[in-house]
């Protein structure tokens, strides 16, 4: 049992290789849409905010396995060709970039009116409103939910399994399927994507102390 | 592009996601009710217990939040009946996971909840002399659920949608139907937007009700 299990080894570590590819892909991505959406939901005329509030509330309102299906299934029939890799970081970013929205949202929500007052008050322009007053403050009260939602990122990436693509959970099955040895793999999985979210957790836990001084 | 929404198949096998929503919510109120069960007593013990028992509810807690879900699925599923002689279906098998699963998250919920009662009330529940019991009867539990209300409502509907993942093991529930109606008709963007509104408009029913719960709740005494 062991032996084939240390057989399967490298194939596994492809898998997570591949797992943690997606998940920084989904995370880098999401990042850089959520705080554009973001600054588009709290700044934006009407329009952008009603159309962001939208995709935020629907998105986060369905499973994050029913968007997979979407994307995968759905942007084919409508002639949009993707890589089934491609496609399922097209979703899951989707579903993270509603979830870095929120999180904006929240954390620029959080810092007083006064501050902005006061920056006016001195002649800041927007600009520098938001670069030197809000997003320094902003940013402390994003990091730790965001650090925290990368664990979710890790896991969600679990789901592109069910499109073929051999990520660690994947990878698993496979291995399962030749060797039959289920209860070991699933632990050895399981253990493995603990190890990786527990250190990220434990790291937002630390960040969320080291930024706890900071109160309204 | 040119592709023309024709709903005539969806509504057809409609009762394949009528009868998926019915599922999705049975599966999710009866996890959820073990859940709440599990994570109640574990966070009443958590907080008076010594340290074995809390690295021991920890361990539950941390293990559980930091693995996929579909991951427990298969291995409750899949794994469990290897090593053990126990025969059950997927349902089962489902519900039983989602519970212990939901169960970890709620210990969170409670516990935190828990913590947050003001020392206060309890000296003053030991002061006109109420038994332990009674203290938590009728101090503690009550002024946790008004604090953990809110946090309870985002709670399960978020493990609502989680029972999607039963799909996974054949589980015909919401998305299991959704992914019939996807292979067998191949109107697949009307399936996927029908099915998109039932778990919005359900999600959005649960958390009306949630907060009118809540409202009754922070009135009612």
């Amino acid at each position: 049992m062991l032996g084939q299990i240390a057989y399967a080894l490298p194939f596994l570590a492809q898998g997570f290789a591949l797992t943690l590819w997606v998940s920084f892909l989904v995370v880098v991505l999401s990042l850089i849409a959520g705080i554009i959406l973001g600054a588009g939901l709290v700044y934006g005329p009407a329009p952008i905010r009603w159309a962001v509030r939208i995709f935020s509330d629907t998105i986060r309102g369905i499973p994050i396995l029913v968007l997979i299906f979407f994307v995968y299934y759905g942007l084919p029939a409508v002639g949009v060709h993707l890589q089934s890799f491609w496609a399922a970081v097209l979703a899951l970013t989707l579903f993270k970039t509603a979830q870095v929205v929120e999180y904006l949202r929240g954390a620029v929500g959080s810092i007083p009116k006064g501050q902005s007052e006061a920056a006016m008050a001195i002649g800041l322009t927007f600009r520098q409103r938001l670069a030197y007053v809000i997003f320094p403050q902003a940013f402390r009260r994003f990091l730790p939910p965001w650090i925290n939602g990368v664990t979710d990122a890790v896991k969600g990436s679990a789901l592109v399994s069910l499109l073929g693509i051999t990520d660690l959970m994947q990878a698993i099955n496979q291995v399962i399927g030749r060797t039959y040895e289920a209860m070991p793999l699933y632990i050895l999985g399981a253990l493995i994507y603990f190890a990786v979210n527990y250190a990220l957790s434990y790291a937002s836990r630390r960040l969320e102390r080291r930024f706890a001084f900071i109160r309204d | 592009m040119g592709y023309t929404l024709n709903f005539n198949l969806i509504w057809r096998h409609f009762d394949k996601l009528w009868g998926g929503l019915l599922l999705s919510l049975e599966l999710a109120v009866i996890s959820i009710a073990i859940g709440v069960v599990i994570g109640l007593v574990l966070a009443v013990w958590y907080v008076s217990a010594g340290r074995v028992v809390r690295g021991v509810i920890a361990a539950y807690v941390e293990f559980i939040r930091n693995v996929p879900l579909i991951l427990l699925v298969y291995l409750v599923f899949y794994g469990l009946p290897t090593v053990v002689d126990l025969a059950y279906s997927a349902q089962t098998s489902f519900v039983a996971t989602l519970a212990l699963y939901s169960g970890a998250y709620l210990v969170e919920v409670f516990r935190s909840g828990l913590e947050a009662v003001p020392r206060g009330q309890l000296d003053a529940g030991k002061a006109i002399g109420l038994t332990p019991w009674q203290r938590l009867l009728h101090v503690r539990l009550p002024t946790m659920m008004r604090i953990t209300l809110p946090a309870l409502s985002n709670t399960f509907i978020s493990l609502f949608k989680d029972t999607s993942v039963a799909s996974v093991i054949s589980v015909p529930e919401l998305t299991y139907g959704a992914q019939w109606i996807n292979f067998n008709t191949f109107r697949i963007v009307e399936v996927y937007l029908v099915v998109t509104a039932m778990y919005l408009v359900t999600g959005y029913v649960l958390l009306f009700a949630l907060r009118l719960v809540e409202r009754w709740y922070r009135t009612a005494r």
